[in-house]
């Protein structure tokens, strides 16, 4: 069952991506590298890539750090920490769909929250979805709501495992706490991390819901990502082979990082 | 003293967190003319309206979409339960020639960009004549989710001592005993952790609802609040009381079983 829906398709646009098919006709013309080919020329799917970069930079630089800050925090043992995790963790469990109105709205450029807020201040407003130059930030922040309490799910884990005694040794040696966060709890940390990283950048290589529902890629593309712009091309301008050799660039980009999760996992596989 | 700054600043914190959130609560319960008059987001108003949340009901479709979510989810998740547990039970038992380079495959699909299965899946659904049913959905969710499941019950399964079964082995018991009556109960602890989840992010799909239904009659929670923001497109108390009804589930289910979601996001990424 998981061959038919999973592992043939994969193959399946392997092949597509090398025809012309419209997603109708029975017929399939070979045409070669030609998708390709047009793939690098298109101003489209460049800037889409960028945009991508800008998610997975966006993930990296700030959802894995702040995830480990707040970890971090939360991790103290006062009363009622707990109730503090759960409400961090709380955008966590809402559909991207949800968020992207509940943001759509946040960022609504005459009577939105941030706008007000902005106003109130003694700010002039910002286009927050309508400014290309800025649509990708504003939507990479509203993904960051759900992203960062997974970066600190995963940090809470790790600093479980940090062995106490060794801690406590720490305070003995007289470490201060700047100390003993660089040099006990980060290399400790460091599996934590890489998965992090990794389950970060893979999320932000494959983003679709959020910005189908808040720009659908728009104003003209600006915040379009691969994922996004290869839904149009296949199921908008009905061109299924075009949009297969997308995904298929998509997937070549994110195998790489696929790998090192996999030979982390694997790692830890055998020792079990 | 330190106690006092620790919880102001987690306060502060979670209050600044949540804005999104509460925002969202209180604008579902205001009219537009308060809105727009006051541009008080995040206090409540003197009146609570739920009028919002009945048209959303009622004239947004809600009702439907609300019913059509539970018909697709509780399958899916049932079945992506049951038969990973079978896969998973074989993977960790019996040593067979593929055991290992399986389990990868199964890792490795859980993480690849959706965009490659779009269009394979899309017209096997079509040539299977299961397009634009709930039954072409379910079938779907079941197999993506059997990679991520089958994994994760398999790393269950390998903490269970192998002497349990080698008894059981002695005293007779065949395959299926020994899954039903030893691997099955053993197991619910994880069972539950992996439905809870499984059960948030099916709920919460959007991409393969788009992907995979056409008509109103079979759309998920996801798509209907889509096609609600159409309708209502600035009436965003609406389309806030409609977001809440998408997102209540998911939201008691993770506040009631925090434990077991939490318990099943770190298993499924950290222990790997």
């Amino acid at each position: 069952m998981y061959s038919i829906w999973v592992i043939i398709p994969i193959f399946q646009t392997m092949f597509l991506s090398f025809t012309n098919w419209d997603g109708v006709s029975p017929l399939i013309n070979f045409v070669g590298l030609e998708n390709f080919r047009e793939l690098f020329k298109d101003p489209y799917l460049i800037l889409s890539f960028w945009n991508n970069i800008k998610w997975l930079l966006g993930f990296a630089i700030v959802a894995v750090p702040l995830g480990l800050a707040v970890a971090m925090f939360l991790d103290q043992e006062f009363a009622g920490s707990k109730i503090y995790k759960t409400f961090m963790f709380l955008p966590m469990t809402l559909s991207f769909v949800v968020i992207g109105q509940i943001w759509s709205w946040i960022f609504e450029p005459r009577d939105g929250i941030l706008n007000t807020f902005l106003n109130f201040l003694g700010i002039q407003g910002i286009g927050w979805l309508s400014n290309p130059k800025i649509v990708t930030y504003s939507l990479i922040m509203a993904a960051l709501w759900r992203q960062i309490p997974y970066a600190m799910v995963i940090f809470l884990a790790g600093l479980k495992q940090v062995p106490k005694t060794l801690v406590d040794a720490s305070y003995v040696d007289g470490a201060n706490s700047w100390q003993r966060f660089i040099y006990i709890i980060l290399p400790m940390l460091r599996p934590a991390t890489v998965i992090a990283i990794t389950v970060n950048v893979i999320d932000s290589l494959r983003a679709f819901d959020i910005i189908y529902v808040m720009t659908r890629g728009g104003p003209f593309y600006s915040s379009s990502v691969m994922a996004n712009y290869m839904y149009i091309q296949a199921f908008h301008n009905y061109r299924m082979g075009y949009g297969s050799s997308i995904a298929v660039i998509q997937f070549l980009v994110t195998l790489s990082f696929i790998i090192i999760y996999m030979r982390h996992v694997m790692k830890t596989e055998v020792s079990l | 003293m330190k106690k006092v700054v620790v919880y102001s600043f987690a306060t502060l914190l979670i209050i600044i967190w949540l804005i999104p959130f509460i925002a969202a609560f209180f604008t579902s319960f205001k009219t537009m003319d308060t809105l727009m008059s006051t541009h008080n987001w995040l206090f409540p108003s003197k009146i609570w309206h739920f009028k919002n949340f009945t048209i959303a009901w009622e004239d947004g479709n809600m009702r439907q979409y609300f019913l059509n979510t539970f018909i697709i989810t509780i399958p899916a998740v049932l079945g992506a339960l049951f038969i990973s547990s079978l896969g998973a039970f074989a993977l960790s038992w019996y040593e067979f020639k593929f055991s290992k380079p399986i389990l990868m495959i199964f890792i490795g699909g859980m993480l690849i960009p959706f965009q490659m299965l779009l269009i394979p899946v899309y017209r096997l659904s079509i040539k299977m004549g299961i397009y634009n049913s709930f039954i072409g959905l379910i079938l779907f969710h079941i197999a993506f989710q059997t990679g991520f499941c089958t994994f994760f019950l398999r790393n269950f399964m390998k903490t269970i001592p192998q002497s349990i079964f080698d008894a059981a082995t002695v005293d007779g018991a065949g395959h299926l005993t020994i899954y039903r009556k030893i691997v099955l109960p053993l197991i619910l602890p994880a069972l539950a952790a992996l439905g809870i989840l499984e059960f948030t992010w099916i709920w919460n799909d959007y991409l393969w609802s788009l992907i995979l239904i056409q008509s109103d009659k079979y759309k998920p929670i996801t798509l209907g609040l889509t096609a609600m923001q159409g309708e209502w497109i600035t009436q965003w108390n609406i389309i806030a009381a409609g977001s809440i009804i998408a997102a209540i589930v998911p939201l008691i289910v993770f506040l009631l079983f925090q434990k077991y979601f939490i318990e099943g996001l770190t298993a499924g990424c950290i222990k790997g």
